[in-house]
C-alpha cells in the first residue's frame, strides 16, 4: 500500500440499503483506503422490506433481518459507526462534522440519505396514534399499536398503504383506506393494474375510498386519535392512523453545501453530484432517466443498490459503462405478488396478457413500438422476460404481448443471447 | 441438530447450524457466508440466494413453486439441475441436513 493510498478516506452517511452496499463494493473493488459508514439510527443495518410485509405479523417473533451478518464489517474493514448525526459536509475542508463536533475527513463522499415520510399538516395531525412506517423503530411502534386496535384509518393508497392495510385486514381488523386520487397507486401503475388491486382490496373487506383525501383528525379527552375526517366530510372510526402519503428526499445535506438540489440531489450518469469527489446514491439521487428525457428519482431496493455498486465502482477505479439498468420494483398485497419492470409513463400504450379476472394477468406499456414498462400480478414468467426485453427497440410487439400462446420466454431468451 | 453445510465457488466449505424455521438465505446472511445476498428480504423476487443442493439432499425438499422456478431464470449465474432459492428452503420443516453450493455471483 503506498501512502497516497492508505491517506484515501471514503466516507458513507447512511446505513440503509444504499449506504451498506457502497461501503461493501468500495472495499471489494479493491478501495484500500478508510471506509467510514456513518448511520443515525442505533440498528445494526437492516433489510427494509420486511418491515410492512412479514414483520408486522404478530403471530411470529418481532425479528429484522439483518442486511450483513455482525462481523460483515470488521471482515471488511468498514468503521461502521451508529447513533452519529452529521451536522454539515464542509466541501473545501474536505470533511463532514458529526453532532458533537467532530470532524471525520473524506477524499471520496457518497451521500445516501434516503428519504422521509411526508408529513400531514392538517388539523388534528399531532394526536397519538397516528403513525408513519419507514424505519425499524417505526415498525415496532405499529407493531405494538396494532394489536389492540379496531378500527384502522390507512391515509394514502400507495405501496406502503396498501401493504400495511392488506396485513391488518388479515388480522381481522376493520380496515378504512382514504385515498384523494382516483385509483390506488396512481403515481406509479397503470390504470388496469391499479383498477384491479382497487377491486382486491375492497373483496378482501378493506373499505377503499378513493377520490376522498383526509381533511382532519379528532381526538379523545387523553389526545389520542379517535375520527379520522375525509374531504368528503365522512367520519371514520380510527384507533390507529398510518399515514402513507409518500416521501421527500433526505437533501438538507447537500443543499447545506452548496449541491444542485431538484427533487433528489442532482446527480450525472455516474451518480456523481457537481463536486467530482462527492456522490449520492439511492432514493436521495435525481439522475438523468435512461429513457433520456428529464430527471427521476426512484424509491426501491434494486435501484439503491445498483446505484451504489455503480457508485463504489467509479470511486474504487473508474468502471467505464454509464448507469441504466432496468429498474424493478416489487410489492405483496394479501397474497398477490405485483411485480413491475421497467418504467412506464401517463399516456403509453397498454395491452393486457391473461385475464384480470382469473388473478394472473400483466400489463405491457408501450411508448409506440417501445416497451417501456410490464406490470406482473402472479405471472413470474412475464416479469422475468420483460427484464430482458425492456430497452430493446421492436423486441416484440404489442400484438404479440397480449396474445398468451405467443412464446415470450423463448423471445426474450433469444434477444438476451444476442447481447 | 439442523446443520446446512455451504460450499463456494473457490472451493471452501462452512458448516452453519440452524434453528428452526430459518431459511438457508436468512442462516447465510446471519453467520456471515459470503455469496447470498437475499436483496428482497425472503420473497422469492429477487433471485440473490440462488444456491446449488446436492443431489443426495434434493429428493427431501418441497417442488418448485411457478414464482420460485421463473425467478431462477432471472439469477445472475445461470441455473442448473438443483438451482433453488435459498429463502424458500426452511429448517426443520424442509431439510434436518442439506449441503448446497454457492454459484459465483448473484
Amino acid at each position: 500500500m503506498n501512502i497516497s493510498e492508505h491517506l484515501q478516506s471514503a466516507v458513507i452517511i447512511g446505513t440503509g440499503h444504499s449506504g451498506v452496499q457502497a461501503a461493501e463494493t468500495l472495499r471489494e473493488s479493491g478501495w484500500t483506503g478508510r471506509i467510514v459508514l456513518l448511520g443515525e439510527e442505533q440498528h445494526a443495518p437492516y433489510q427494509r422490506p420486511p418491515l410492512s410485509k412479514d414483520y408486522l405479523d404478530l403471530d411470529k417473533a418481532a425479528g429484522p433481518l439483518p442486511l450483513r451478518a455482525p462481523s460483515f464489517f470488521e471482515e471488511h474493514r468498514i468503521e461502521l459507526r451508529l447513533g452519529v448525526r452529521v451536522e454539515s459536509i464542509d466541501r473545501a475542508a474536505r470533511s463532514v462534522r458529526l453532532s458533537g463536533r467532530e470532524q471525520v475527513p473524506f477524499s471520496k463522499l457518497v451521500i445516501a440519505t434516503g428519504a422521509s415520510n411526508r408529513a400531514l399538516d392538517i388539523p388534528g395531525s399531532a394526536l397519538s396514534g397516528i403513525v408513519g412506517l419507514k424505519s425499524l423503530d417505526d415498525a415496532g411502534n405499529l407493531r405494538e399499536l396494532l394489536g389492540p386496535a379496531w378500527n384502522i384509518v390507512v391515509v394514502g393508497a400507495g405501496f406502503i398503504g396498501l401493504e400495511f392495510a392488506s396485513a391488518a385486514r388479515a388480522m381481522g381488523k376493520n380496515v378504512t383506506v382514504l385515498e384523494f386520487a382516483d385509483r390506488p397507486m396512481s403515481r406509479a401503475l397503470s390504470p388496469a393494474m391499479g383498477d384491479f388491486f382497487a377491486r382486491h382490496h375492497v373483496d378482501a373487506g378493506i373499505n377503499l375510498r378513493l377520490s376522498e383525501g383526509i381533511a382532519s383528525f379528532l381526538g379523545d379527552e387523553d389526545g389520542n386519535v379517535a375520527t379520522a375526517v375525509s374531504t368528503s366530510g365522512s367520519q371514520y372510526a380510527a384507533d390507529l392512523v398510518v399515514v402513507g402519503v409518500g416521501v421527500v428526499p433526505n437533501t438538507g445535506l447537500a443543499r447545506a453545501a452548496g449541491l444542485p438540489v431538484d427533487n433528489g440531489i442532482v446527480v450525472d450518469h455516474d451518480l456523481r453530484t457537481e463536486d467530482p469527489d462527492i456522490y449520492a446514491v439511492g432514493d436521495c439521487a435525481s439522475f438523468p432517466s435512461p429513457t433520456g428525457t428529464g430527471r427521476i428519482r426512484l424509491e426501491s431496493v434494486q435501484n439503491s443498490t445498483d446505484q451504489a455498486k455503480h457508485a463504489a465502482g467509479q470511486i474504487a477505479g473508474g468502471a467505464d459503462a454509464r448507469y441504466e439498468p432496468v429498474p424493478w420494483f416489487w410489492s405483496i398485497q394479501g397474497g398477490v405478488r405485483l411485480q413491475i419492470a421497467g418504467l412506464s409513463s401517463p399516456g403509453n400504450e397498454t395491452v393486457l396478457r391473461g385475464d384480470p379476472g382469473s388473478g394472473k394477468f400483466s400489463v405491457f406499456c408501450f411508448d409506440g413500438e417501445v416497451l417501456t414498462a410490464v406490470e406482473s400480478v402472479n405471472r413470474p414468467g412475464d416479469h422475468v422476460a420483460a427484464r430482458k426485453l425492456l430497452g430493446r427497440v421492436l423486441a416484440v410487439t404489442p400484438e404479440q404481448c397480449g396474445d398468451t400462446a405467443f412464446d415470450l420466454k423463448s423471445q426474450s431468451n433469444a434477444l438476451a443471447l444476442t447481447g | 441438530m439442523i446443520t446446512a453445510t455451504f460450499n463456494n465457488y473457490i472451493g471452501g466449505a462452512e458448516l452453519v447450524k440452524m434453528e428452526q424455521g430459518v431459511s438457508i438465505m436468512k442462516a447465510a446472511i446471519l453467520n456471515g457466508v459470503g455469496n447470498i445476498v437475499g436483496e428482497c428480504g425472503g420473497q422469492a423476487m429477487c433471485a440473490t440466494c440462488h444456491v446449488i443442493v446436492r443431489p443426495e439432499h434434493r429428493e427431501q425438499l418441497p417442488p418448485l413453486s411457478e414464482d420460485e422456478d421463473e425467478m431462477l431464470d432471472c439469477a445472475a449465474t445461470a441455473r442448473a439441475e438443483g438451482s433453488r432459492l435459498g429463502c424458500q428452503l426452511k429448517a426443520g420443516e424442509h431439510f434436518s441436513t442439506i449441503e448446497v453450493d454457492l454459484p459465483e455471483t448473484q
